[in-house]
């Protein structure tokens, strides 16, 4: 009996709110990456204090969550925009596709990813292989595969310092993890580990040496200012604007700025998208004026307000050619 | 009793086994027990005050710093040349502002530099400029002082929270500058600033130079009206030392300065380690002495919603999204509740059904609360359609949430009521309807207000169940109603926890005392309620 009432009142309720929600929706609705999210934020902000429309809705879902949404479908319940840290997979764009959604792909950025520590801290200067010995869950001892058996960096390398092997990293459900895997482990992957597990490139030590330290990068920041001998793997915006704390370390040579990112010199950098609805440009009201925003110059050019919050402008000729695809729609696959 | 014993002993009696030694010494044992357990008692309520006197100190500290902001007023050029009042949308009030503080500082002529000014003051100024205007037109037509807030490094700075800033003494020698802008020599009549230099981290060349890169502490020669920036030392002639320099803000003339005349400013914190440059430091120190950078209430952080500028973000948003979600929550949990718990305690037949009902009920009380956030996404958003982000669905969610909480305490309180008050009023001739609405819930129904309450203040708490049905997000407009996006309290200090900026730390701890003051101000009505009207018997 309870039970009954229960259900019957939420089931009124809903039903007295959904009629009541009968008009067009007139506020664009963002999910996706949470590392866009900041970047998309702003754009989203200053959009709205023009006055020009409604201030768009943010949430930062995980790029796989926001794609999700997404490529849900058409409508008015579903998402306008969806951020992400790496480009659309083939089985998304299906499944977008599957749902009638022609997502306009818009790329906006690029976003370091650094090894960093306290400035209390020493200074190294690592490579790729060098994290990869450090941080994989297997790794090729003469010539064999074994479980990592490094404890301290100089394990690794003589020339690295004896602390205890201690990184802060991000979670596998992170875009920032998937990103760090692909640009750093798979790409140094040692020949004996690729042969013995196709997937064991990829695979991050779990005895400890890499704490996954949750989706929240503030909180890594924290940690290492806590402990002066640990490291921290995240996105370059939050050293950016942590600079008085913390100090990014070189890798392969090359120092983590924002220019040497800019130019592709730093070998851990990663793209960062936007993907349009085609299917809401003109349903919903708002959405050419949101693209417009984002590919504007005073936006995403160099000296625009994203840079000031950390986001690495395409060069030059990339960035017309990637403005010219979004003021077109050009939607993919078609 | 213990003292009857004794004298009973002393009357010459045999002693027994209450009176013996090993009885005293039971006895002993069982007092130090009672002490011990007394003292870990204490200690236990010590200990818990000192966490929380710690938690909140820590917020409080943090937070005080955010409820104060910096404005810096400017002579802003309104005049009909600048906005036309005829097209008030058009004009770019940003560069307005910009151009006012530009005037300030004549000499910064270099983009970079520019660049920086600009910088010092928030990127909303144009926005608020715009609607002081179009509430007050009569500003147009000349130049009126207006107060612009301050950016948010800015701000953090003068608040103290950036950089140390060091000692600021006069020179005991003489400075005799070698041009007035650019980069010059400055020749100091003796060689104690190269042991100042040592002593704020400059490296030596085996020269004997000395250099200050940004690694080390800032060192301004203060002058002639001007700042000069020094970057290099070496001994000089004569016991003299020479120092290279850049001029942060122009000399008046090359005139030499007399010993203590000139001063010394010393940041400690080095360049390379803070978030505002020595320019940013010199101009904001020239605008302060000039008195015309203010720091006032933050009514910004009160009553705007949410932003990715920290001077800029405001928590009204927040909170009137907290109200409307918890309006529909009250609305749906607390009918549903109390009248589950009446006919459950006074009509319901004791049978295996209702015992299955009520075990239920205590079960969903202990369910996690991210579960009935999934059962939101699918029930209310994918099959009803419900829109996404809205305080009505939020709402729902956490209704359903609290029921349980109503249903148990409403039934406590039901059953407290004393059986002879139902008897006496079904003796009289009342139906039970009437024996429970007119006798028994107006004397359970503090108790049930209580329980409520307390639920509600649970559910005021609570951001995971709202994750999965989008109130976790971004959203600067402040809701207008129910189906609006909208935010709460809990999920905006879970954001601003996030972001990378320094200035979201004080807001975050800021929010988090608005947060309390309402758990406070609801758990202080329960316990009202409870001395007021509660009836023991």
């Amino acid at each position: 009996m309870n039970k009954f009432i229960l259900t019957a009142s939420a089931a009124a309720l809903a039903l007295a709110a959904s009629a009541g929600y009968a008009a067009a929706r007139d506020q664009i609705q963002i999910v996706g990456s949470s590392t866009v999210f900041p970047f998309t934020t702003a754009v989203a902000e200053k959009l709205g204090q023009s006055g020009k429309i409604k201030t768009p809705v943010v949430e930062s879902t995980g790029t796989g969550g926001g794609m999700k949404l997404f490529c849900q479908g058409v409508g008015e319940n579903t998402a306008d925009f969806t951020n992400a840290s790496r480009a659309i997979k083939d089985s998304e764009l299906e499944t977008c596709k599957a749902n009638g959604v022609t997502p306009v792909e818009i790329k906006v950025g690029f976003d370091g990813i650094v090894l960093a520590n306290s400035k209390a801290g020493t200074v190294v200067d690592l490579t790729k292989e060098q994290i990869f010995k450090a941080l994989a869950k297997n790794v090729a001892v003469d010539g064999k595969v074994v479980p990592n058996p490094y404890v301290n960096w100089s394990d690794v390398d003589a020339s690295l310092p004896a602390t205890k092997i201690e990184v802060l990293g991000p979670p596998p459900t992170s875009g920032t993890r998937d990103a760090f895997v692909e640009l750093v482990m798979d790409a140094a992957c040692q020949e004996e580990v690729k042969a013995a597990n196709e997937k064991g490139c990829g695979e991050i030590r779990e005895d400890g040496a890499f704490v996954e330290a949750g989706e929240n990068d503030n909180l890594i920041v924290q940690k290492l200012e806590a402990n002066a001998n640990a490291f921290g793997v995240f996105g370059f915006s939050f050293l950016d604007q942590n600079a008085d704390k913390l100090q990014g370390h070189k890798i392969d040579g090359v120092e983590p700025t924002f220019e040497n990112i800019a130019s592709g010199d730093y070998g851990v950098s990663r793209s960062l998208y936007i993907y349009a609805k085609k299917e809401h440009v003109g349903v919903i009201p708002g959405m050419q004026e949101f693209i417009a925003e984002y590919t504007s110059e005073g936006a995403w050019g160099p000296d625009g307000y994203l840079a000031d919050k950390g986001l690495i402008p395409l060069p030059d000729a990339e960035r017309a050619k990637w403005a010219e695809n979004a003021k077109a729609l050009k939607g993919m696959g078609s | 009793m213990t003292d009857a014993i004794a004298s009973f002993g002393a009357g010459g009696r045999p002693v027994s086994i209450h009176t013996d030694d090993a009885a005293k010494a039971r006895l002993k044992g069982r007092y130090r027990a009672e002490a011990w357990f007394k003292w870990l008692g204490a200690g236990a309520v010590a200990l818990a005050g000192f966490f929380l006197v710690l938690l909140l100190s820590t917020v409080v500290t943090q937070a005080i710093p955010a409820l104060r902001l910096n404005y810096l007023t400017l002579p802003i050029d309104l005049s009909a040349a600048k906005v036309d009042p005829a097209k008030l949308d058009e004009v770019n009030y940003d560069s307005i502002a910009q151009e006012a503080l530009a005037a300030k500082f004549p000499d910064v002529t270099r983009r970079q530099d520019k660049r920086l000014l600009r910088g010092l003051i928030s990127t909303g100024t144009g926005v608020f400029l715009r609607k002081d205007i179009a509430a007050d037109p009569g500003m147009l037509g000349g130049t009126v002082d207006y107060a612009v807030p301050l950016d948010d490094f800015a701000d953090l700075y003068l608040k103290g929270l950036l950089a140390d800033v060091g000692s600021d003494e006069a020179i005991s020698t003489s400075v005799t500058p070698s041009g007035t802008s650019g980069d010059i020599d400055l020749t100091f009549g003796d060689n104690g600033m190269l042991a100042l230099a040592r002593g704020h981290g400059a490296t030596e060349a085996e020269n004997g130079m000395l250099t200050l890169t940004s690694g080390a502490s800032s060192l301004l020669v203060v002058f002639n009206g001007g700042t000069v920036k020094l970057t290099a030392l070496s001994p000089g002639a004569n016991g003299t030392a020479i120092a290279k320099g850049t001029v942060i803000e122009a000399l008046d003339s090359t005139a030499p300065a007399a010993s203590g005349q000139a001063s010394l400013r010393v940041i400690d914190t080095p360049e390379a380690s803070r978030k505002i440059s020595d320019k940013e430091i010199v101009w904001l120190d020239t605008l302060k002495s000039a008195g015309l950078i203010e720091s006032r209430f933050n009514s910004i952080f009160f009553f705007t919603g949410a932003s990715r500028e920290p001077e800029l973000a405001g928590v009204w948003g927040a909170v009137v999204g907290s109200f409307l979600t918890m309006i529909v929550t009250l609305a749906i949990a607390f009918p549903i509740g109390v009248s589950a718990a009446i006919y459950l305690e006074e009509f319901a037949p004791k049978n295996r059904l209702t015992t299955i009902i009520e075990v239920n009920i205590n079960n969903l009380a202990a369910v996690p609360s991210i579960v009935f956030g999934l059962l939101g996404l699918a029930v209310f958003l994918n099959f009803f359609g419900l829109p996404r982000s809205a305080p009505v669905v939020g709402g729902m969610v956490l209704a359903l949430m609290t029921l349980p909480i109503i249903i148990i305490a409403s039934r406590a309180s039901l059953r407290a009521v004393p059986p002879s008050i139902r008897e006496a009023a079904l003796g009289i001739g009342a139906s039970k309807v009437q024996t429970v609405f007119h006798h028994v819930l107006p004397l359970a129904m503090p108790g049930i207000m209580t329980g409520t309450i307390l639920g509600m203040a649970h559910a005021l708490g609570e951001t995971a169940p709202l994750l999965m049905i989008g109130m976790v997000a971004f959203i600067v407009d402040i809701p207008g109603g129910f189906t609006d996006p909208a935010t709460i309290l809990p999920v905006q200090i879970f954001m601003w926890a996030d972001f990378p900026e320094a200035g979201f730390q004080q807001k975050t701890s800021a929010a988090i005392l608005i947060l309390l003051l309402f758990l406070v101000i609801m758990n202080a009505i329960a316990v009202i309620l409870r001395r007021r009207f509660e009836r023991r018997w």
